[in-house]
């Protein structure tokens, strides 16, 4: 057992800290370019991202004008609406929600949060992000390729995914896809070994498990599970690229491709789809687990309540995490695979709406008597709420096998994903940027211009992806190039579809409001002091802001409470920062 | 999907383990001060190395599971046609279980500060291990003379996926190794390679575990010890 | 108060779209309306969460907004409530599922009185095959696919002999009588979906998987492809036309004159 004195203010004896070996920057390039600084990795990593998800923003863009105005663009015709959507999935899924959640906000909040120096591994971690970039650089440059990207859909089914009546299927595209993605798997075992073990070994002193604020537990649990989850995209991606390229039939059972019978046979292309759902279900959580950690933070600081029920809330999570290694089924249950695993699926998928619903239940009851600040971190938390709900539940639709029967493959299932991890997770995205962008930069940014940005976003995602639900519900299927004459779709739709398409246009545009703040506020936001939001975690604690490298200066931090001490009764403040020990009167004890 | 499932119950029993010693279940608004459930995290070096290639192996096997998850389905394929194991896999297999005991003594010796010993074991370990490679070169060689192609039937490409994916991993251990071989020579005392050589042995004796693993699934041996099992279980 | 007023205009708003858009189902022509009151009873639980959910933070943020003097209530959990809480949404949960997989049990299970057909996919058309006069499908393979051949049908098999090929037209089938798809592709997945039918599923290729369902009302309806297969997805439709029995037979007979000559074994 470790013994520190109280009294101390919230750091540990200088001898304590020992030989700190750091890594020291000594020239522009080793600091800002080929930097072993978490932080600065983290912001390098944050920037790639969202300058892929610009990109991506600007595929759905075309995309929405073809569905909203078929036939007015007469360049995107059927081969690049595929390679659109291909391109656009696949870039917002893995280089853009993967990327930000775990290489941005994992490497600039874990070491902070746990009271760190750094990443265990800071050299690896360096190479974590230039491996992520040369990923992003190989997917870019199949824009260039001849051929063009792949238009397979961001699921790359075979046999589809490698045949010549598929976009880029007998050209390069599907092979830079392809390796694209396993550098990219590469790359992001390299850094989340990174997350994963720091956490497990470089905690401050007095930070035991159940002291981490909720968006550390969520970005490891997502880490753990991403590292486990990937190997199962390389090991589709490895198989494919053999049938692609070498001529093996992993995946390729007996085909007559354009009256020519290929010297294939044997393989499943069901095969691929449990390896890919293996690693794609599981994603989801990857991606969802650090936004419910950190709207859980954004919330109780600006609820100044603690989180309700933080107990659960981990539990939860950990329940999450070990039960998406068990419904990846549940994105097959019409693909021809053994009928009876709906049974299962269907069961498994269902139950795990319960430990997602108790965490939606304990963010309002932490609202519920609460001090509620409508900060713009806040609004986007309450925006996550309303659209995190809504998506979730359309889940259970599709979940529970035979409801999913007539909706898969329809605009619902484009509708529901978008809303709950597309549109949900971006909110917590902005919302997290608005709050801790005072401590990456020391300036605020703008609120004026964050609530502009967050009402267009908000309102405008809601209306894009509500209707669309019940396009899916009347029968418009999904990856259509153009609807065209269907007897059920009655012109309404058409309609629908254009004002869909509008309000597209309406909130990407305003997304440049957002980058305008970004680079507006660097300069010219209001001077943000070390602590704004009057928040507890450590983060808020570090002597400098934005905090050098090394973090903490001389002395490490010293834990002495949990991460919510908020509106403690008797305290004279309504925080109490997790390094400092008890100079106040103790919190009342529990009430249940 | 059996074997990843195994898998994967295997790594939640040991997480759950964990998790319990480490006071998953504590009301933390009680506890100020330093918690009584604080287990001191050791931050020095040799834990986060060990802790990492620990994680790192946890991948490593979920990547192997599911490579053998994939084979256990394609096999069930009516076109499967089993390939004969060239003769020369067990002389492989004998070189990484010499690569895998001379690590072991390494080790031993590193912590006994034996300086020649221990150069002696890394050496045995480098040349048994690349030994092992390039038998499985010469396996893929006599396999290619026989007329048992990658593109032929897939039982051939799972072998040739399943060994190279194997040998690629020995390669990269091959080069750890090399750097702990060449800082003995510069003259580095034994005790301060005493962490390297022990992460080196894990990751060989992991190596060694996942190899006998392919093989029993090579040979079959593995599909007949289930099938006994589902027999006497009905 | 413009927020929690803004989340009650969405709760309300959200639920008059649902009750008075002009977007709904298709009204369904086979015998999947459990799939529908299914579909129904989930919109029931979920949109009542949704709406509890939208209206409580809405009344939070209004109640407890900040104003000076405010201070928030310390209480770090209450075991009782979130205990309830899990009971109430397992509750709800299964009140989704279990009706869910028994109609899924008998989505599964095919009827013994069930007429083989088969529907074969490739980019980017729809083919049929009926069984001829002994009511039975002959055996295929992919490999003997050519272009007298489409289907890969044996020729060796006798009871390949009668059967009825349909080559990119419209799928024809006899109200009230139960049907059992075999499907199949020759290259790529796709899919059979008739959007009044409810029914779908993929076609694989390499495998045969199924559906079954019974047209319950005449008419004509759109056969759709709902699994991206290439460039010409978006444009692989058919027709099935749903007939009186009569009709049906009438058709049938013209059907056979013509396949008879066809596939007959002479024409190797």
């Amino acid at each position: 057992m470790v013994d520190v004195p109280f009294g101390h203010v919230g750091t540990a004896p200088e001898s304590d800290v020992g030989d700190v070996e750091l890594y020291h920057p000594h020239s522009w390039v080793t600091k800002y370019v080929f930097s072993q600084d978490a932080k600065i990795i983290a912001i390098q990593y944050s920037i790639t991202a969202l300058a892929v998800g610009l990109i991506a923003l600007i595929l759905s863009w075309l995309m929405r004008l073809q569905l909203g105005f078929p036939g007015v663009f007469s360049f995107i015709d059927a081969n690049a609406y595929y390679q659109l959507i291909t391109m656009h999935g696949m870039m917002m899924v893995v280089y853009v929600l993967t990327a930000l959640f775990l290489g941005g906000f994992g490497n600039y909040l874990i070491p902070l949060m746990i009271g760190a120096r750094d990443m265990v591994f800071p050299y690896v971690n360096m190479l974590s992000f230039w491996t992520y970039l040369l990923a992003v650089l190989i997917l870019v440059a199949s824009f260039f390729a001849p051929g063009g990207p792949s238009g397979a859909g961001w699921t790359l089914y075979p046999p589809q995914a490698i045949l010549s009546g598929t976009p880029g299927g007998q050209d390069w595209g599907i092979i830079l896809m392809l390796v694209s993605l396993m550098v990219f798997i590469i790359g992001f075992t390299m850094g989340g070994l990174n997350y994963v073990v720091t956490v497990l070994q470089a905690r401050a002193r007095g930070m035991t498990l159940m002291r981490m604020p909720l968006t550390v537990w969520g970005i490891f649990t997502a880490s753990f599970m991403a590292l486990l989850a990937f190997p199962a995209l390389f090991v589709g991606a490895v198989m494919m690229l053999f049938d692609r390229a070498l001529g093996t039939s992993f995946f390729m059972p007996s085909i007559v491709e354009m009256g020519q019978v290929l010297e294939r046979s044997g393989g499943s292309p069901l095969l691929f789809q449990h390896l890919f759902w293996f690693f794609g279900h599981p994603e989801v959580y990857i991606v969802a687990l650090p936004a419910f950690g950190i709207v859980s933070d954004l919330i109780s600081t600006h609820a100044r309540r603690n989180i309700f029920g933080y107990r659960m809330m981990v539990w939860a999570l950990l329940a999450i995490g070990a039960l998406s290694f068990v419904v990846w089924a549940h994105h097959m249950y019409v693909s021809g695979m053994n009928p009876y695993f709906g049974f299962f699926f269907a069961t498994t998928t269902l139950i795990i709406a319960i430990p997602t619903a108790i965490k939606v239940y304990n963010w309002i009851l932490t609202l519920w008597r609460g001090d509620i600040h409508l900060n713009v971190p806040m609004l986007f938390a309450l925006a996550f709420i309303v659209t995190f709900v809504n998506g979730g539940l359309t889940g259970l639709f599709l979940g529970n096998v035979v409801v999913d029967v007539p909706l898969s493959d329809t605009m619902f299932v484009v509708a529901h994903f978008h809303m709950v991890m597309g549109v949900a997770p971006i909110l917590v995205i902005f919302g997290a940027i608005y709050h801790w962008y005072p401590k990456m930069t020391g300036r605020m940014l703008n609120d004026a211009l964050g609530k502009l940005h967050f009402w267009v976003t908000f309102l405008g995602s809601y209306a894009i992806f509500f209707p669309m639900h019940y396009l899916g519900l009347m029968g418009v299927p999904r990856r259509y190039h153009e609807i065209g004459d269907m007897a059920f779709v009655p012109a309404s739709a058409h309609t629908l579809n254009a004002f869909i398409s509008v309000v597209a246009l309406i909130v990407g545009a305003a997304q440049l409001i957002f980058v305008f703040n970004l680079v507006w506020s660097l300069r010219s936001g209001r001077p943000a002091g070390g602590n704004p939001w009057r928040a507890t975690t450590l983060e808020w604690q570090t002597p400098e802001t934005p905090p050098p490298h090394g973090n903490w200066g001389k002395q490490m931090p010293v834990v002495y409470r949990w991460a919510y001490d908020y509106s403690v009764p008797g305290a004279a403040e309504d925080f109490l920062p997790q390094n400092q020990p008890s100079a106040h009167p103790a919190p009342g004890t529990s009430h249940g | 999907m059996g074997s990843i499932l195994i898998f994967m119950g295997a790594l939640l029993a040991i997480g759950m383990w964990w998790l319990a010693r480490q006071g998953i279940m504590t009301k933390p608004w009680l506890e100020q001060g330093i918690a009584a459930t604080y287990v001191p995290t050791r931050s020095n070096p040799p834990a986060v190395a060990r802790t990492g290639l620990r994680v790192f192996l946890a991948v490593v096997g979920s990547l192997f599971a599911l490579f053998i998850s994939a084979y256990a389905i394609r096999m069930q394929m009516p076109d499967w046609r089993d390939v004969p194991l060239p003769n020369v896999l067990w002389l492989n297999t004998g070189m990484l279980v010499l690569s895998s005991i001379a690590l072991h003594e390494a080790g031993k010796s590193a912590r006994r500060g034996e300086e020649e010993v221990l150069k002696l074991g890394l050496l045995a370990a480098g040349a048994t291990a690349l030994a092992f490679l390039s038998g499985q070169i010469l396996a893929w060689r006599q396999l290619t003379a026989d007329g048992y192609l990658l593109t032929s039937n897939s039982a051939n490409a799972f072998f040739y996926v399943l060994t190279g994916a194997h040998g690629l991993h020995v390669i990269g251990g091959l080069v750890a190794l090399g750097r702990t071989i060449a800082r003995t020579w510069r003259g580095v005392p034994p005790e301060r390679l005493r962490v390297s050589v022990g992460l080196c042995a894990t990751y060989w004796h992991f190596l060694l575990f996942v190899w006998l693993l392919l093989l029993s699934i090579l040979t079959g041996w593995a599909g007949t010890f289930i099938d006994i099992c589902r027999q006497a279980l009905s | 108060m413009a927020v929690a007023l803004i989340l009650v205009l969405i709760a309300a708003g959200s639920v008059a779209f649902h009750l008075v858009s002009p977007w709904w189902w298709t009204p369904i022509a086979s015998n999947w309306g459990y799939i529908d009151s299914t579909i129904i009873i989930t919109f029931w639980i979920t949109g009542a969460v949704f709406v509890a959910i939208v209206l409580f933070t809405a009344y939070c943020v209004y109640r407890f907004r900040h104003q000076p003097g405010r201070q928030a209530h310390y209480e770090p959990e209450s075991k009782r409530l979130e205990m309830w809480l899990t009971i109430v949404t397992g509750v709800g949960v299964a009140a989704m599922l279990t009706p869910g997989l028994f109609v899924w049990g008998q989505f599964i299970t095919v009827p013994e009185d069930a007429t083989d057909i088969e529907i074969l996919g490739q980019q980017w058309q729809w083919s049929f095959r009926l069984p001829g006069p002994d009511g039975q499908l002959g055996l295929t393979d992919t490999r003997l696919v050519s272009p007298d051949n489409p289907l890969g049908l044996s020729r060796e098999d006798p009871k390949a002999q009668d059967d009825v090929i349909v080559e990119g037209g419209e799928l024809r089938l006899p109200v009230g009588k139960p049907i059992k798809a075999l499907l199949r592709s020759v290259d790529v997945i796709h899919n059979f979906y008739v959007p009044e039918m409810r029914a779908k599923m993929d076609l694989v290729p390499g495998q045969v998987s199924y559906i079954w369902f019974t047209p319950t009302r005449t008419g004509t309806f759109e056969i759709l492809c709902a699994e991206l297969c290439g460039v010409g997805h978006s444009h692989m439709r058919g027709t099935v036309v749903v007939q009186e029995q009569s009709d049906y037979q009438a058709w049938l007979q013209d059907q056979q004159a013509r396949s008879f000559a066809r596939l007959a074994p002479a024409a190797q």
